[in-house]
């Protein structure tokens, strides 16, 4: 319990996945799913920069890859977050409602 | 007891931070005197600016309260301490408690990696500069917060005007830092630590403001148009001027609040002053560190520092011969003669060899901050405010691409050398 | 090169408060007090980076994700904000269903992390790694740039590519008329 390793890592970013997964499928407001999306992708983040370490032990100190794709992917979330709020302005022009289950307009 | 003192003194002769070499109690005597160091300048900032934007306008601003109203910031601290703590009724009260707190936090939080010197830093890291970037732009996290808490028109638009001026000139200085950063990669390694640019600078024997004249002049130019929008100073305050939306988004905060909104603005102008002195103006180096070098050229400018509170000294007892003869006048004569005794001492203190050493780097450090200060109190004096179209277009239009071709341009002249040869091999082939 | 100091106390107090602020983010009606209990996970997250010696990567977080990102979020909050939703039901007519999906994956969750093949644990413990002082951006630069080591030069021109997809994308939606 006192000696941090790569599994601690591991298991608080299962955690954080968790939550963002309840976050997503129980939630109305649309922006707070999408804010639990940026908790799933956060919790990935973690796991990858862990693995980097636990791959610099076995590969030397310039085995970074976890690093760099965690970098690939805040910008993938940056750039998703951006296109995700410009749909949800152009649906709550629309129909002044920022809940998920009301966006049912192609529903028989 | 035989071991704190130590690990007290085996620190004093490293040759890093307190946080790189692991010494916890130097780092927090460093972040003390850094706080208390940012608390005094604050204070007199707050002086200065008052009494130099009144010369400015040819009047004199606070005379009264102290002599010369040196103990105006003292007024009006104590003042709004004892101001009533009003809290709008619709308003949410969590989130309003906290925005003035993410504001100070941030603007402080920057020191952590501040150089005053070579060793003279709480830390080094190794991503100095990325961490004050990122950490400045989390004051916008505060302003927005603090705008939308209060619940009334005014500050929210303060706010959300406030919040996307910010966001929009952060992208210019981010890429005038990038083209400086650029520069501390021709020696053999570039480096983002804050102390590594100055040691660039000095072992290139050139200050970045005049590296690949005028790629390095412009870099800074868009740095420092950047860095007095950044902090929401004029002319770029419509966010917060009186005139335009009463006081913008810290309309609602009085008294002690708002002190913090205001401490946390001084802060981050220091803040992006340290930064354009480190990055272009070579930091703590004095001027000419290699052109005059020497014995004689050493001891006269590290006699500097001393003589410049000897002639503040000079002029408080010319201002204290000239004050008026009258009985009333004679408490403030008095303090204003002692306080012209307390700039002597210093400059006294200064002139004695141990501490005219080790007291060099952080003057002129300080001093070329100081001079970016009177800046920012000149041009809030000379310029009219931006419209915030106009200052939208000026961050978006012409800061922007100036910052990428300079960028670009950088990077070509900088590598000209490897770019020729590349050229001439692919010509060959 | 200094051993770091109290990690255990640090990581646990790290990770309370980013499993705190994780469930404020997902159980408060104000989407505002959502976004800053997102904020100070976004912040203790970038802590643990540090913590794992990824100093570049937690540099990139404060500055994209807690500077950039969160502004946006809070920007678009503030603008579509209606009083009425603080009022509404706040969590949807499957929430049931949706616990019991967490919980399933959470069961898949342990079963991994608890197999051991052969009597020994999935990840074994991590030994003393050797940390360049000063060599980590310069590390994921060669990566990315290098002529000869780096292999992410085209994953970085396609990610270039994707923001300016994403930008006009984002600029098109928002606007009133196309």
């Amino acid at each position: 319990m006192l000696d941090i390793s790569t599994l601690h890592y591991l298991v608080l970013g299962a955690a954080l996945f968790l939550l963002g997964v309840i976050g997503v499928l129980t939630r109305r407001n649309v922006v707070i799913v999408l804010m639990s999306i940026e908790l799933i992708l956060n919790a990935v983040n973690l796991n990858l920069v862990a693995f980097s370490r636990f791959w610099q032990s076995i590969h030397g100190p310039s085995a970074l890859h976890g690093q760099v794709f965690a970098i690939f992917i805040i910008t993938d979330a940056a750039a998703e977050a951006a296109v995700g709020l410009g749909i949800l302005i152009a649906f709550f022009r629309n129909k002044e409602t920022v809940n998920v289950d009301e966006v049912n307009l192609l529903k028989w | 007891m035989h071991a704190v003192v130590q690990y007290i003194q085996s620190y004093l002769d490293s040759d890093r931070t307190p946080g790189a070499a692991g010494n916890f109690f130097w780092a927090t005597v460093y972040i003390l005197l850094v706080f208390v160091g940012l608390s005094v300048a604050v204070i007199a900032m707050n002086w200065l600016e008052r009494k130099i934007l009144a010369h400015m306008q040819v009047r004199l601003g606070p005379m009264r309260v102290g002599p010369h109203g040196l103990l105006q910031p003292i007024a009006d601290a104590i003042k709004l301490l004892l101001k009533e703590d009003i809290i709008p009724a619709e308003a949410d009260a969590t989130v309003f408690w906290i925005a003035p707190f993410i504001v100070v936090l941030a603007a402080f939080t920057v020191f952590v990696v501040v150089p005053f010197g070579p060793t003279h830093a709480i830390t080094d890291m190794n991503i100095g500069i990325l961490f004050m970037l990122g950490v400045s732009s989390l004051s916008v996290l505060g302003i927005v917060t603090a705008g939308w808490a209060s619940n009334s028109h005014y500050p929210l638009m303060g706010a959300l005007r406030s919040s996307a001026q910010m966001v929009s000139y952060e992208v210019a200085m981010g890429l005038a830092v990038v083209s400086a950063i650029l520069m501390t990669s021709l020696n053999d390694q570039g480096t983002l630590s804050m102390i590594g640019i100055v040691q660039a600078q000095n072992a290139q024997q050139e200050w970045f403001i005049f590296k690949f004249f005028p790629l390095g002049l412009i870099a800074f130019a868009i740095f420092a148009v950047a860095m007095v929008a950044e902090t929401n100073r004029a002319p770029f305050d419509l966010p917060e001027a009186e005139s335009e939306l009463t006081a913008g988004f810290h309309t609602e905060y009085s008294g002690f609040r708002w002190s913090l909104f205001f401490l946390a603005e001084y802060s981050a102008m220091i803040a992006v002053s340290s930064i354009a002195v480190t990055l272009w103006l070579g930091g703590w180096m004095r001027p000419f560190p290699n052109l005059l070098n020497g014995t004689t050229a050493n001891l006269v400018f590290s006699l500097v520092p001393g003589a410049t509170f000897l002639f503040l000294g000079a002029i408080t007892f010319y201002n204290t011969a000239r004050m008026p003869k009258h009985p009333l006048f004679r408490v403030q004569t008095i303090g204003l003669a002692g306080f012209g005794l307390v700039l002597a001492g210093i400059g006294l203190i200064l002139f004695i060899p141990g501490v005219r050493v080790r007291i060099q780097d952080i003057f002129w450090f300080s001093a070329k901050v100081a001079g970016f200060m009177y800046l920012y109190i000149w041009y809030r004096g000379t310029f009219p405010r931006y419209r915030f179209d106009q200052l939208m277009k000026v961050g978006w239009k012409v800061l922007l691409p100036t910052g990428l071709a300079l960028l670009i341009l950088t990077a070509i002249v900088g590598m000209r050398a490897e770019l020729l040869a590349d050229l001439q091999g692919a010509w060959r082939r | 090169m200094n051993p770091p100091v109290a990690t255990p106390f640090f990581f646990y107090l790290l990770a309370a408060v980013m499993i705190v602020g994780g469930v404020l983010v997902i159980t408060r009606k104000n989407a505002v007090h959502s976004a800053l209990a997102l904020i100070t996970t976004l912040l203790a997250q970038s802590a643990l980076y540090l913590m794992l010696y990824a100093p570049f990567v937690a540099g990139v977080q404060i500055i994209l994700y807690a500077g950039g990102i969160m502004v946006l979020f809070l920007f678009v909050i503030m603008l579509i904000s209606i009083e009425r939703t603080q009022r509404e039901r706040q969590f949807n007519k499957q929430w049931l269903v949706g616990i019991a999906a967490a919980a399933a994956l959470g069961g898949l969750f342990i079963a991994v992390y608890t197999t051991t093949t052969k009597g020994q644990v999935l990840f074994p413990n991590v030994g003393r790694v050797s940390y360049m002082e000063s060599g980590n951006t310069q590390a994921i630069a060669s990566l990315l740039f290098d002529r000869h080591l780096g292999m992410y030069m085209f994953a970085f021109e396609i990610a270039s590519l994707l923001l300016l997809v994403a930008i006009i994308g984002a600029v098109v939606m928002a606007k009133k008329r196309i």
